[in-house]
């Protein structure tokens, strides 16, 4: 789990995860959002269905892999939370008509 | 992207220390520059976040990082265009850069271009890393510069070089509390590293680094000489179960464990593009080749910078200005007798950075036993190829990590072996008992990044190019 410190302030930035309404701070990527919201699984693999969380936050690993605004396979490390914004984990592997 | 030109004299990739001060010296020179770089923000990784962290109080990150503000501000002033956002997914030989930014590709042609595109974490693949939990030391520092957020409950650090006790010391800074660091610095390497000595003591390092070892080892429990680890738990690591020397295991309870064993060129671009790259036995990597000016073996493409060979931030500072004076000369707008006269204050400054570095890639040489895992460790995170299967493989034949591709998938996930490349050169090395040089890396292609269709669609196309695809 991960903890904002005390003196990093900031505007509020409401999005939702899974439908869920959350909040993230100006600045933050959607990894971090994520982190910050105690979520710390963004998908199951495609390939066994383990658990996966961001691992390198630098756009490398690929693990942070979601869904933003529809479009799957995003890398949530590289992308900024902005107002309204609609993530989804993802499970498993995609399907062609989502 | 109006604010795009057509095309320019210099494209810069990647906005760190060595491409912010390319950038800023090509602009100033009256040249059309361009920087792109895939953050938001200036500063790359080690300056992360400079210009916007939300951590106000100086003194958690410390001045090195401050030092990146520097950097920023002259390159604002400097008259180069800047596209932070941008995704460069290939660079062709005719120097035209494959571009995506706000959801639309597009091709940028330029005259020189300089790939500064850094490092990343050298892989340290154990046991149950792929376990939500762990994540890299260099990651907890990204979310720390850039987000003001720190792990909490049982935090273990684990691993060997300057960015582990660096983290170390920013998160007690920062009032987070660490619960054990496991170094596993070999011992062997103290004795290895001592010829070294010198030009460590006569370098910028030995004051800071000293300084901010005790700091750490005053208020955290440092276990050393740590030779076996591995992460535990069920969706989730609950605990680090390590062992000392030859001792019988431990366990450490943790819900964060942060891996760092060093950081080795991220050269997945450079290898694309074609530019020849070489095996480094001192740094245990693949670094491309380049010259005194950081030209690469690609005609029009130099690069600067950790990306071609691990020296730190100061080092790539020196390098960009370096290689961006040789881009003036083969852009003709200065000649060779300036631009030597020039670079001379520059190669003064990269030959203080780069003292006492020796010293520290002997002395935080990861162990054989962490860069050529154990069996049941998973090596390729992307396709779940373990390292038995890896062995399996080499007994079948497999003689290098390409070879791997086709035998298991291995190195062909959305990461690009960006995460496994170091490691299965290693195993495959290991278990055929030759030479990393000899087993080779993966020959990577474009697009070194996922792009959509959709994007890729977006491109503009003329007449004849339609119609050819339309009506054969």
């Amino acid at each position: 789990m991960f903890r904002r410190l005390h003196d990093a302030a900031g505007e509020r930035v409401p999005f939702t995860v899974d439908g869920r309404a959350a909040e993230a701070l100006a600045g933050d990527t959607v990894a971090a959002a994520l982190l910050a919201n105690g979520i710390t699984v963004c998908r199951n693999t495609p390939v066994s269905g383990a658990p996966r969380s961001p691992y390198c936050m630098m756009g490398v690993c690929f693990d942070c892999l979601v869904t933003i605004d529809d479009v799957g396979n995003r890398q949530g490390c590289q992308v900024r939370v902005a107002p309204g914004m609609r993530i989804e984990t993802q499970d498993g592997k995609r399907e062609i008509d989502r | 992207m109006s604010d795009v030109k057509t095309s320019y004299d210099l494209a810069v990739i990647g906005a760190g220390p060595a491409g912010l001060a390319a950038a800023t010296l090509a602009a100033r020179q009256g040249i059309s520059t361009v920087l792109l770089d895939e953050q938001p923000a200036p500063g790359g990784q080690i300056y992360r976040s400079v210009t916007e962290t939300p951590v106000r109080d100086p003194k958690v990150l410390g001045p090195d990082y401050w030092h990146g503000a520097g950097l920023v501000k002259p390159f604002q002033e400097s008259g180069a265009d800047y596209l932070p956002g941008t995704t460069v997914w290939s660079v062709s030989r005719n120097l035209e850069i494959g571009l995506s930014r706000e959801g639309a590709a597009r091709i940028l042609p330029a005259k020189h271009i300089i790939l500064a595109t850094g490092a990343l974490e050298r892989p340290f693949a154990v046991p149950g890393w792929t376990l939500p939990g762990v994540m890299g030391a260099g990651a907890a520092q990204v979310l720390l510069k850039s987000s003001g957020l720190v792990a909490t409950g049982n935090v273990v650090l684990a691993g060997t070089g300057p960015l582990l006790w660096l983290l170390a010391w920013q998160y007690l800074r920062a009032g987070a509390e660490i619960t054990a660091v496991l170094d596993t610095t070999p011992r062997a390497n103290w004795r290895q590293a001592m010829p070294h000595m010198t030009g460590f003591v006569r370098s910028c390092y030995i004051g800071k680094g000293l300084k901010l070892l005790l700091d750490v080892r005053r208020k955290v429990k440092v276990i050393g000489n740590v030779t076996a680890l591995r992460a535990e738990g069920d969706g989730q690591v609950r605990s680090v179960v390590y062992r000392q020397g030859n001792g019988a295991e431990q366990r450490l309870p943790a819900e964060t464990l942060l891996l760092h064993q060093g950081v080795i060129p991220n050269l997945n671009l450079a290898n694309a593009i074609g530019c020849a790259q070489s095996w480094d036995d001192a740094q245990r990597c693949w670094t491309p080749q380049t010259d005194g000016w950081g030209a690469t073996t690609v005609e029009g493409v130099s690069l600067a910078g950790d990306g071609a060979g691990i020296g730190g931030a100061l080092s790539a500072e020196h390098q960009g200005r370096l290689t961006a004076l040789d881009a003036l000369h083969r852009l003709g707008r200065i000649d060779r007798q300036q631009r030597d006269r020039d670079a001379a204050p520059h190669r003064e400054a990269l030959e203080k950075a780069r003292q006492g570095r020796v010293f520290l890639d002997t002395l935080y040489k990861p162990a054989q036993d962490f860069r050529v895992p154990s069996d049941d460790t998973i090596v390729c995170r992307c396709e779940e190829v373990t390292a038995a299967q890896v062995r399996d493989a080499v007994k079948l034949g497999c003689s290098g990590p390409n070879q791997a591709k086709s035998f298991l998938r291995c190195g062909m996930g959305p990461c690009q072996g960006r995460l496994c490349g170091p490691t299965v050169t290693e195993v495959i090395a290991d278990a055929r008992g030759v030479s990393p040089a000899e087993v080779g890396y993966y020959r990577l292609r474009p697009p070194v990044k996922p792009i959509t269709l959709a994007e890729l669609a977006s491109l503009p196309k003329r007449e004849d190019e339609i119609d050819a695809v339309l009506h054969h």
